[in-house]
């Protein structure tokens, strides 16, 4: 299942909402943060009860598949902004259902984070904050996509085929 | 040929502004120069030696009169008056200056061309046969296929920040004019036994320092879901690709390291979970784009004979002449190997010249070959003639097509900041060694592929003789290779021996060249069969004997 993203209230709304807990975080997302501690993937056994997990690059975001319905939060790193695994990360999860928070955390840059909202990221950590700004006109650049990710835009493909 | 609609322009559009803005905030001194890298080179911005360099898509190597002539004047007005046309199908213009860099996009946007994915480490220009199209040999036309392809890869959210590039071609004849063997992907269009059309999948080829032939993963997947297939192929290669190491990154290393069989048991998995999404283009979508690529107006009377009274047009009709699939039309290529030209250059006036000629002659259309050359793919047999008086006065009729002097280079030490030697010079000595006709057409097919480092953008691998330039204790040699093929007979070229000078290895491909003469069965075995007949060994006594 594909999860479907608040895109048309992010068109409205450009700008996300900082919340006072996490004052370096911009959330694109209606509930309340996740306060509680997040456990390092290879911490997060089936007999767990964390309700929030850290996915390095290498892990296998898949493993966590049978796991999504006591997920709060996920966060995925990016120690590097050319290590694009967190991408696929992403997508598999917001493919495999999960509706929780997706977090984007560590060297995310601004141009990348219109591709990053379209895998289904709807939270960022920046290592270094963002211009709120530059963010949402980043956001706001490009009409259309050319294909389907884990986001609710409509590709070409289907606008021109209505 | 494919032309935009206004979600493509508005696309295409955006992308300038976008990268206007980036332009200006690095101007301003706002980003350094290092953050400011990776954004350039998703606009195809390389810093060169002397200057930067923009490379512009061609998408398939496909472009109308109209965009010839733009690139011809943008050659004149942000060059020096020339454009060097790639093995990718693509253009380069060599000395850019950053602040016009984004005025030269929107005059590409202008006439529906970019410069997005041209570097970077995403799904690059997606390659494709010259001939698609007018080929009497094709099974059916692979552009729209190359066509949704582009689209699909434009931005994809999850595959812009790869291992490595990513190369992708599609063809629709057994004979390869693609190279689909040495590409990440390679698509190959043909029917099943029900009659359906779908791609056989090569993945996991390629040059560069470790060359790889590849590996067929899946003998037929359906055109209505070979896109859905590529997703799953790169995210396969998007989470297991080696990170480690820039030089082990490409996806022929991952398939070669696990095995051709696991890679595929992996993206058989994968593609499992992707094929329910729905992330294949509707039937509908393909037949939009398939209508712009319906055959031009095709004259059925045009007659099926030419004149070779002319003796100079003679032999340029027997060299640089293709079948078509249409009586009374032809596929003619333009060399743009002048002897003792820069293989691949065009000056301003001669890409005008041509793309006056195609409005003419040939529907308004060109098409770029990986061994840069042009092509003019609807030519009436009974107008060849007057193309050809044409061609030749602007020393573009040069009858060498696949022979000794049709020689691939990369701009090398000239230009390019990863080169160890210099490729132009040495391209130019040998075909100024073999200048004369008689000889060239004596020895026949040769394709000579010259790359100045190991990231092999010559094809080196892929020559019949193959040279790579390296850098030996701060001085410029060559070593040489024989028995390539980029075509469908696949095949890797091995080193011949210790290498040479430049002036050197001109005299070894000569003695290469003569010990083949000597060998071969008859004038009509090719020197790459005769290669694989007899082996390296008479060559290397030929040549250190």
């Amino acid at each position: 299942m594909v999860d479907v993203q608040d895109s048309v209230k992010l068109a409205q709304n450009p700008h996300p909402r900082a919340t006072s807990a996490h004052a370096a975080v911009l959330r694109w997302r209606d509930d309340a943060a996740f306060d509680g501690p997040v456990v390092a993937f290879a911490d997060f056994g089936a007999d767990s009860n964390a309700a929030a997990v850290r996915v390095d690059p290498a892990d296998d975001a898949r493993a966590l598949v049978p796991h999504l319905a006591r997920l709060r939060l996920i966060e995925v790193s990016f120690p590097k902004y050319r290590d694009g695994r967190g991408y696929s990360a992403a997508r598999i999860l917001r493919e495999a259902g999960y509706t929780g928070e997706l977090r984007a955390a560590g060297d995310v840059l601004v141009d990348q984070i219109n591709f990053m909202r379209r895998v289904g990221f709807d939270s960022f950590a920046p290592a270094k904050p963002l211009n709120p700004d530059d963010v949402a006109a980043a956001l706001a650049r490009f009409p259309h996509v050319y294909q389907k990710a884990a986001d609710a835009a409509a590709p070409v493909w289907a606008l021109r085929h209505g | 040929m494919y032309r935009y609609d206004t979600y493509d322009q508005a696309l295409v559009d955006a992308r300038v502004d976008e990268f206007r803005d980036q332009v200006e905030r690095r101007l301003r001194h706002e980003i350094t120069e290092d953050q400011f890298k990776p954004l350039r080179l998703m606009n195809g911005l390389y810093l060169q030696l002397h200057a930067y360099m923009l490379r512009v898509a061609i998408p398939y190597g496909t472009l109308s009169g109209t965009q010839m002539r733009i690139l011809g004047g943008i050659a004149r007005k942000y060059d020096r008056g020339y454009g060097h046309f790639t093995t990718r199908q693509n253009i380069q213009y060599n000395w850019i200056k950053l602040e016009q860099a984004p005025d030269l996009l929107a005059e590409l946007a202008a006439v529906e061309m970019h410069a997005i994915q041209t570097s970077g480490n995403c799904i690059r220009n997606i390659s494709s046969d010259q001939f698609a199209g007018s080929a009497a040999d094709e099974v059916a036309d692979p552009r729209p296929y190359a066509e949704l392809l582009r689209q699909w890869s434009s931005f994809h959210p999850e595959f812009s920040f790869l291992p490595r590039k990513f190369k992708i071609a599609v063809t629709a004849s057994d004979h390869d004019r693609a190279a689909v063997k040495l590409h990440d992907i390679g698509l190959q269009l043909h029917r099943n036994a029900a009659g359906e059309l779908g791609f056989r999948v090569f993945v996991g080829g390629g040059m560069g320092r470790t060359p790889f032939i590849a590996p067929v993963i899946r003998e037929f997947i359906p055109v209505s879901q070979y896109l859905s297939y590529c997703e799953a192929i790169l995210r396969v290669y998007n989470r297991y690709g080696r990170r480690d190491n820039i030089y082990k990154a490409r996806i022929k290393i991952l398939v070669h390291e696990i095995g051709a069989e696991e890679f595929t048991r992996q993206v058989e998995a994968e593609w499992a979970l992707l094929e329910p999404l729905a992330l294949d283009a509707p039937a509908a979508e393909y037949e939009r784009i398939k209508a712009q690529f319906a055959p031009p107006a095709y004259d059925a009377a045009a007659p099926d004979s030419i004149d070779r009274s002319d003796p100079d047009f003679a032999v340029w009709v027997d060299h640089n002449i293709a079948a078509h699939k249409v009586p009374g039309y032809a596929i003619v290529t333009i060399s743009l190997k002048p002897v003792g030209g820069i293989p691949g250059d065009a000056s301003a006036e001669q890409m005008e010249l041509i793309a006056d000629l195609a409005a003419k002659y040939s529907f308004d259309e060109i098409r770029v070959t990986h061994s840069q050359n042009l092509v003019l793919a609807d030519v009436r047999k009974d107008q060849l003639h007057a193309l050809w008086s044409a061609l030749n006065a602007a020393d573009l009729a040069t009858p060498n097509l696949d022979l000794v002097t049709d020689i691939i280079a990369c701009p090398g030490l000239d230009y390019c900041a990863l080169a160890n030697a210099r490729s132009i010079p040495v391209a130019q000595s040998i075909a100024v060694r073999f200048a004369n006709l008689d000889r060239q057409h004596d020895i026949g097919e040769l394709k000579i592929k010259i790359s100045g480092c190991i990231n092999a953008c010559g094809h080196h691998h892929a020559g019949h003789i193959g040279i790579l330039g390296v850098d030996r204790k701060g001085e410029e040699s060559y070593q040489l290779s024989l028995g390539g093929s980029g075509a469908e007979d696949t095949s890797l070229a091995k080193i011949l021996g210790p290498g040479f000078s430049e002036e050197g290895v001109v005299d070894a491909v000569e003695k290469v060249i003569e010990a083949y003469r000597s060998l071969r069965l008859n004038p009509q075995e090719r020197f790459l069969d005769a290669y694989r007949r007899v082996g390296a060994e008479p060559f290397k006594e030929a040549v250190y004997g």
